[in-house]
């Protein structure tokens, strides 16, 4: 579902490397050309891209917690069906996001195990718990919308196979963007209590769903590296601004207030909003959020348990390639 | 604010309908369990793929009872405001999740029963009953499929897994029974060309069994007690939480559009 602004600085060592590779590798990228898996890239450039992918594919596989909370209790056969087809989607961006990173060489075995064990970052929205049916019509609405228009810019990513997932993965969460927002619609337009859910939801999601787009640029320390390699296009608070621009009139349209008295509309149209709290986004990416615990504790579960189906899938696989060779050795 | 259940005109074809609807229903809510905790990636699509085609049959098919009956119910109604005795589904389907095993050996007795079946009810005289037939018998083949070589994969893997697996056959075994069983409203059904005869497939379920467990180095259990009652809404256990949890919803907030 989605990739945040996590990255930390990397060194520039193209000093180390061929000064003359290095200046036509930054020409094609000056020349928006798409590198591809086979070319010569700065280890540095890898190191980013594999870190940003990977950090995204286990936002997607995280991503499939909070929502997944509420399939077996979706309050109709039809939501029910979306619901799950919508979480469906979220593990096949997460599988295609590994396979994009394997292009860089990294496994996605060693890429799972580095989050599992704590050293690898996800989105943080993640780490907020889904409590009512109104926050799975805010997650679409909302994480997704912000999630698009981060990754919009990443279809004209200079890494092809990335840019290439993401213009898979934006179709799907556009779908997933209007259904969420038609869950929102049909709550609003519904009883007293259910419109209640609606902004009771918009307020717990709000404040988490605006920190999605990372630290303010006067803080972000790192952009420069990513945006010469034309892997970030956008800073963090020009994402934010134009999401928040395009948010306020679909929550008029809905009847919802957001949670932000200090609002105001300036003579282009943008809207101002208050200070963000950086310190519970700090926390939250220090695991203190609300369900950090839960989360790593929900993926470690499933991947312990599962261990004896891949010890056999793989055991089979060779029992099966023995005989085959066996075979044709007779 | 309790909220009634709703009663159904059981008539012998609401009645069929109802049955398929609530084993599709409640095999695809229990894969649907696995969403997000599968031992892999790959798992969780195909498990969550599975349990879309079922939830998908089990629409088609309230959708179908619904109509049949003639009165005011609609799929949600019969999904979310029956309660455990109005349930008619198979035990089997209803059986927890288990260990990836467990699941696995239900969906493949399940399905090496639905294929056929679904094949067979293409040629049902009841026109939208031949129609839902047609599309699940795709659906089913390739349930059947993913359940066999995962059966064989694990029987045929490391000792764990083959120990796994066969605890699951041999605690599931006694759940099979019930999908052949034909009371007198389904016998009429049957004659009238509207139903399939399940006596008929059970000789091909047994087939494809003996052939995927017998490849997967695994056996099937001589014991022949089978436990009845899900078609007449005795249940195990288990469905009432199963239910608790698939209609709070519905429950907590009554008659509210969503």
């Amino acid at each position: 579902m989605y990739t945040q602004a996590l990255n930390t600085a990397e060194t520039d060592d193209r000093g180390l490397e061929d000064a003359t590779k290095a200046a036509q590798f930054q020409a094609r990228i000056d020349a928006e050309e798409r590198i591809e898996p086979n070319d010569w890239m700065p280890a540095a450039y890898r190191k980013t891209l594999t870190r940003q992918i990977s950090q995204h594919a286990h936002s997607e596989i995280v991503g499939m917690l909070p929502e997944g909370n509420w399939i077996t209790r979706a309050p109709t056969l039809r939501r029910k069906a979306a619901l799950l087809a919508k979480v469906q989607d979220e593990c096949g961006h997460g599988l295609y996001l590994y396979a994009a990173a394997e292009t860089l060489g990294a496994s996605r075995e060693e890429l799972v195990d580095a989050m599992l064990a704590g050293k690898a970052k996800y989105s943080s929205i993640f780490n907020y718990p889904t409590l009512t049916w109104a926050d799975i019509g805010t997650i679409g609405w909302l994480v997704d919308g912000a999630a698009i228009m981060n990754q919009i810019p990443l279809c004209r990513c200079s890494y092809g196979p990335y840019a290439r997932a993401m213009i898979r993965v934006c179709k799907e969460e556009s779908f997933h963007q209007r259904q969420g927002y038609e869950i929102m619609l049909t709550l609003c337009r519904g009883s007293l209590e259910q419109k209640a859910m609606a902004q009771d939801a918009l307020n717990r999601w709000w404040w988490p769903v605006l920190m999605m787009f990372g630290p303010p640029d006067a803080t972000s320390q790192h952009s420069d590296t990513s945006t010469k390699w034309k892997i970030k296009r956008f800073s963090n608070d020009e994402l934010r601004q134009k999401f928040v621009d395009a948010t306020v009139p679909q929550a008029q349209y809905l009847g919802l207030t957001i949670p932000d008295p200090g609002m105001t509309q300036d003579a282009e149209g943008h809207w101002g909003y208050s200070e963000i709290d950086w310190t519970e986004f700090k926390q939250v990416l220090a695991g203190n959020g609300p369900c950090n615990r839960d989360r790593m504790a929900a993926r470690r579960k499933a991947h312990d348990e599962g261990a004896w189906v891949r010890e056999a899938a793989a055991a089979y696989a060779a029992k099966r390639a023995h005989r085959q060779t066996a075979q044709a050795a007779e | 604010m309790a909220v009634s259940n709703i009663e159904v005109s059981e008539t012998p074809l609401v009645l069929y309908a109802l049955r398929r609807a609530d084993d599709a229903l409640i095999l695809g809510h229990r894969l649907s369990e696995w969403c997000g905790h599968a031992p892999m990636l790959e798992e969780d699509m195909a498990l969550s793929n599975i349990a879309l085609d079922l939830i998908g049959q089990a629409r088609e098919l309230y959708s179908y009872a619904a109509k049949a009956e003639g009165k005011n119910n609609d799929e949600d109604t019969l999904a979310y405001l029956r309660d455990v005795r109005q349930y008619r589904n198979l035990l089997l389907v209803e059986q927890p999740n288990g260990d990836f095993a467990q699941t696995l050996v239900r969906q493949l007795f399940y399905s090496a029963f639905a294929d056929p079946y679904w094949r067979a009810m293409m040629t049902s005289r009841d026109a939208t009953l031949a129609a839902i037939a047609a599309k699940s018998e795709k659906e089913s083949a390739y349930h059947l499929r993913h359940a066999s070589e995962w059966i064989i994969r694990l029987g045929d893997g490391t000792d764990e897994s083959h120990q796994r697996a066969q605890a699951a056959i041999d605690h599931l075994w006694a759940f099979t029974g019930e999908m052949f069983a034909v009371d007198e409203g389904e016998r009429a059904l049957i004659h009238a060309g509207i139903a399939v005869d399940p006596g008929t497939l059970r000789g091909r379920w047994l087939a494809t069994l003996s052939h995927v467990v017998g490849e997967a180095t695994l056996t099937l259990p001589q014991n022949d007690w089978m436990q009845q009652g899900g078609r007449a809404g005795r249940h195990s256990e288990h469905l009432g939480h199963l239910l608790s949890e698939l209609q709070s919803m519905q429950r907590t907030f009554p008659g509210l559009t969503w």
